[in-house]
């Protein structure tokens, strides 16, 4: 059975339609792209699916409960990390304030500054500018800082919102890599991406969105393979 | 005796309470960006009740001494201040949050005369006295005075201040109302009830006001049903002054607003005494070696400042002295 799974969901704006319909299914210990083009839908997918909007229609079942149109509030204790669009970060809060409203859910001292610790054995960088207010850090260093920040609520479940955008060719790969490593840990991930080749050589399977419906599901390594996905999203 | 040395302590203890308004406003302000003009009525609201609560206490021939009783005053305004804050933004805030602005600025002021008519009909239209039964012991330092509520009136504003910035700088409650002010999709995204940290900072601003409340009343002796708006008015100067949404400018611009009003208030007199001048016409010569002093405008103006150091902000520096932007790279 899937951790997450997503049934005819319709979120709109006004008048606009978003997503019209999707489905979408995430097993526990999945990692699994969401690629597609500008505008297809895919920051609206992830807001609905963190509580930060909600759908129009359609059903979220997350660990067997129904949680459509829960507040975000709630959904980060069921345990529904998204490290968002742009970022996100407090800018005028320090490293270490933002890392602990990440926390924010939790009352385990002892676990929060073992995590605490893991983020910053694992982004050395904001160990340095711990003391530091984030609006001062450089781009890639915010979004080291994102991803610390939703790795310090423990989620169970982590969504991404284009982790890559507007990072130098090496800051890439070390979010990359960093993404494997909390995947590898067991945490469920989904991740929305420009850069679908990266991200669909790091997913289990992956979805393709268009004007706010799904139109391919496969296998990462299938979808590697595809035509359509070869000439729309991997320019060859 | 030292006019100079007597405005500033004057013009301190007035800042404070100014500062402890003003940070109402501000903190308000800096979480859902509404200008809260209905904070100055619950000033009001909090001499009111310590008025009853002392006045009831005093006339009951209880053997209490004096200061608790002010105290157990303080202690009844405070809770009721807060519920009157709780209930204004839950009733008629909240509901306008994604309102265009104007909607919730227009609710404020509809707020205020609420507030205002509910006190005349519960108070009388006629100013009280507020009970003045604290002894009162007046000190002399240098070629001035200050007076022993003038001494409480600064130290406890100072404390609450301290006490306020502890609470916004070192708790993970004051982090997540900072948070909340940046960004409340974001800090929602955090599990911070963003609804219930909007309450809480009402409430905060509240209990600040209702000690301002009981420190006007003691200071002048005297509570009116309209004491809040003009008191709330010049509050909302100070945090324009030190920048809106800003905590320690609030607190700068309170004390700032206060000396500057004092001073203002004693030496206007002088300083627009036409007989200076007396050589521009014979009249006023003739009126100046009759009456000595032919002033222009007299310490009756002394409201008149706050305004016009609001409106210099405003045309000068309208972020304020500390009210500066923080680049957002994110
Ligand atoms: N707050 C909003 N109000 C109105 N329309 C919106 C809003 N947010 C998004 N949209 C519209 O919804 C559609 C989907 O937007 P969304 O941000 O989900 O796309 P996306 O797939 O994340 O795109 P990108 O890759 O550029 O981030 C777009 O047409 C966008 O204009
Ligand atoms: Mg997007």
């Amino acid at each position: 059975m899937s951790l997450l799974s997503v049934r005819s969901l319709r979120v709109t704006y006004g008048g606009i339609e978003a997503v019209r319909g999707i489905d979408l299914d995430v097993a526990e210990g999945e990692l699994v792209a969401l690629i597609g083009a500008n505008g297809a839908g895919k920051t609206t997918t992830l807001k609905a699916l963190s509580g930060m909007v909600r759908p129009a229609g359609g059903r979220v079942t997350y660990k067997g409960i129904d949680v459509t149109g829960m507040a975000s509030h709630h959904l980060i204790r069921q345990g529904i990390a998204l490290v968002p669009e742009g970022r996100g970060v407090f800018a005028r809060l320090t490293v270490e304030e933002n890392l602990a409203m990440g926390a924010y859910t939790r009352n385990d001292p002892p676990g929060v500054s073992a995590d605490l610790d893991r983020v910053f054995e694992l982004f050395p960088r904001l160990s340095e500018r711990r003391a530091q207010v984030a609006g001062t850090l450089s781009g890639g260093e915010q979004q080291m800082l994102a991803i610390g920040r939703a790795m310090m609520s423990r989620p169970r479940l982590m969504l991404l919102d284009e982790p890559s955008m507007g990072l130098a060719p090496l800051m890439v790969q070390k979010i990359f890599e960093v993404i494997q490593s909390i995947s590898a840990q067991g945490v469920t991930i989904l991740l929305v991406e420009q850069n679908a080749l990266l991200a669909l050589e790091a997913a289990n399977r992956g979805y393709v969105m268009e004007s706010g419906a799904i139109t391919m599901e496969d296998a990462a390594s299938a979808l590697l393979e595809s035509p359509q996905v070869r000439e729309a999203y991997l320019g060859q | 005796m030292d006019i100079f040395l007597q405005q500033i302590i004057n013009g301190l203890t007035l800042g404070s309470v100014y500062a402890i308004v003003a940070l109402g406003y501000t903190m308000v302000y800096g979480i859902v960006q509404l200008i809260n003009f209905a904070h100055g009525e619950v000033v009001m609201v909090g001499a009111m009740v310590a008025l009853w609560v002392i006045t009831a206490l005093a006339g009951s021939g209880t053997t209490l001494p004096p200061l608790v009783i002010v105290l157990i005053g303080t202690l009844c305004a405070i809770p009721a201040c807060m519920a009157v804050g709780y209930a204004m933004e839950r009733i008629a805030y909240r509901p306008l949050r994604n309102a265009p602005r104007l909607a919730p600025l227009i609710t404020a002021i509809g707020i205020s005369i609420i507030l205002q008519h509910l006190a005349m009909l519960i108070w009388s239209r006629n100013p009280l006295a507020f009970p003045q039964i604290i002894s009162n012991p007046v000190f002399h330092l240098g070629g001035a005075t200050i007076s022993g509520v003038q001494i409480a009136i600064i130290s406890l504003s100072l404390l609450m201040m301290a006490a306020l910035t502890l609470l916004v700088y070192r708790t993970k409650l004051g982090v997540a109302m900072r948070a909340t002010s940046e960004n409340p999709e974001i800090a929602g995204l955090m599990g911070i009830d963003v609804n219930r940290v909007i309450s809480i900072t009402f409430v905060i601003g509240a209990a600040l006001a209702a000690v301002a409340g009981v420190m006007v009343g003691t200071y002048y002796g005297i509570a009116h049903y309209t004491m809040g708006a003009l008191l709330g008015m010049k509050a909302f100067s100070a945090a324009v002054l030190g920048g809106i949404g800003n905590l320690a400018g609030a607190m700068l611009g309170g004390m700032l607003l206060g000396v500057v009003e004092a001073l203002g208030t004693g030496y206007i007199g002088n300083l627009t005494d036409l007989c200076h001048v007396s050589w521009i016409s014979s009249d006023l010569a003739e009126r100046c070696a009759v009456d000595g002093h032919v002033i222009l405008f007299g310490s009756n103006y002394q409201d008149v400042f706050a305004f016009v150091v609001l409106i210099l902000v405003l045309v000068f520096r309208p972020s304020g002295l500390l009210g500066e932007r923080v680049s957002d790279r994110a």
